[in-house]
């Protein structure tokens, strides 16, 4: 008896390293940023391109910063409940324009609705990869010292705003 | 165009071959399946050089080799296709160009994207099982396997045998080898 038990005990055990890691999203990276402060950028904005938007800005502010595309797809996934969001009010949204052409652009935001307070142009990438950017959409939580608290990798989900992003605004907020 | 060129190649080559049943014109013939050999030599092209700077260019390249695209994981930044890779190089090419040391090159990234950028992360807490694990499991495996055959060893009887039986033993040992001798 004992003689089969401990193989079907060790074959169990690798089942279940095995389930755990089928399980887990290769594509959610842990992002070191968390706890650091959000990496300073200056950039022209999307719509008035006379004005800048610096990442100090917003000091004193809780805000999301949501990095789009007109060519990402998932971008149009969340894009309803960043509009939801932005209307509610509860958290400004803005948005960095990444590797995109202006033209797209201002139409895909023609085509879909604006969410976003401001959105600044990033079109060569560089802002992005200060920020750690490899899938778009991303979009961070940034605290009122210009801390990134969160980062959310891929389409923002109901479930996620509900239960990780909104909560810990309201945290951060108050 | 090519795809043309090729068919036109080939009802050539049927003709010829037809045609090599009437008339032997192997000259011909030699020179058109030449032809047809020489053909992917006149689509290669030279390699154009990707950068001003060929020291640049192979030091950013045995960097990026160590480093994973993660936009597709399971290739190197050097490998990689996608356009996340493009910018990365062109972002590692710049900070060489700036006279930056691969090592804090490698730090750029690891503070941006996390250790997961390197093929060979670090030894610290959380790496420990990954760099220790496949040790550890070989030496349980070795400690299993010792045990299970020395107890395997004891489970065997020792055998005795009677006078008789040696004897027995002995002749057919004997008849054995005489007959490999003959």
């Amino acid at each position: 008896m004992t003689r089969f038990l401990w193989p079907l005990i060790a074959f169990m055990i690798l089942v279940m390293f095995l389930l755990v890691g089928l399980n887990l999203n290769p594509r959610k990276i842990p992002s070191p940023l968390i706890g650091k402060s959000a990496p300073h950028f200056q950039l022209q904005q999307l719509q008035e391109l006379e004005k800048t938007f610096s990442s100090k800005d917003n000091l004193g502010k809780v805000w999301l910063l949501n990095v789009w595309a007109s060519w990402c797809v998932s971008c149009r996934e969340e894009h309803p409940l960043l509009i939801q969001l932005s209307k509610s009010k509860m958290v400004p949204i803005y948005g960095l324009n990444y590797k995109d052409k202006r033209d797209l652009a201002l139409q895909w935001l023609n085509q879909f609705g604006d969410p976003y307070t401001a959105s600044i142009m990033d079109s060569d990438g560089r802002i992005g990869i200060e920020y750690g950017v490899y899938g778009v959409p991303e979009t961070y939580v940034i605290d009122k010292t210009g801390i990134i608290r969160y980062k959310q990798i891929g389409p923002i989900t109901l479930d996620a705003l509900e239960k990780t992003i909104l909560p810990l605004v309201k945290e951060l907020q108050g | 165009m090519n795809f043309l060129l090729l068919e036109s190649l080939q009802s050539n080559f049927w003709q010829t071959v037809v045609s090599l049943k009437n008339s032997f014109h192997k000259k011909q013939f030699i020179m058109l399946l030449a032809l047809i050999f020489m053909l992917p030599i006149s689509w290669a092209k030279e390699a154009t050089p990707v950068a001003e700077d060929p020291e640049i260019e192979k030091r950013m390249i045995a960097l990026s080799e160590e480093l994973r695209c993660l936009v597709c994981q399971n290739e190197s930044l050097a490998g990689s296709r996608a356009d996340f890779a493009n910018d990365l190089r062109r972002e590692i090419r710049e900070q060489l160009k700036a006279n930056k040391s691969d090592k804090e090159i490698i730090s750029f990234l690891v503070a941006r994207y996390g250790d997961f950028v390197l093929y060979r992360p670090p030894i610290k807490p959380t790496t420990m099982l990954l760099w220790f694990g496949p040790f550890i499991l070989l030496a349980t495996g070795t400690c299993v396997l010792i045990i299970y055959l020395k107890r395997r060893r004891k489970s065997f009887e020792e055998v005795s045998l009677s006078e008789k039986q040696l004897q027995q033993a002995d002749i057919l040992l004997k008849k054995n080898t005489d007959g490999d001798q003959i």
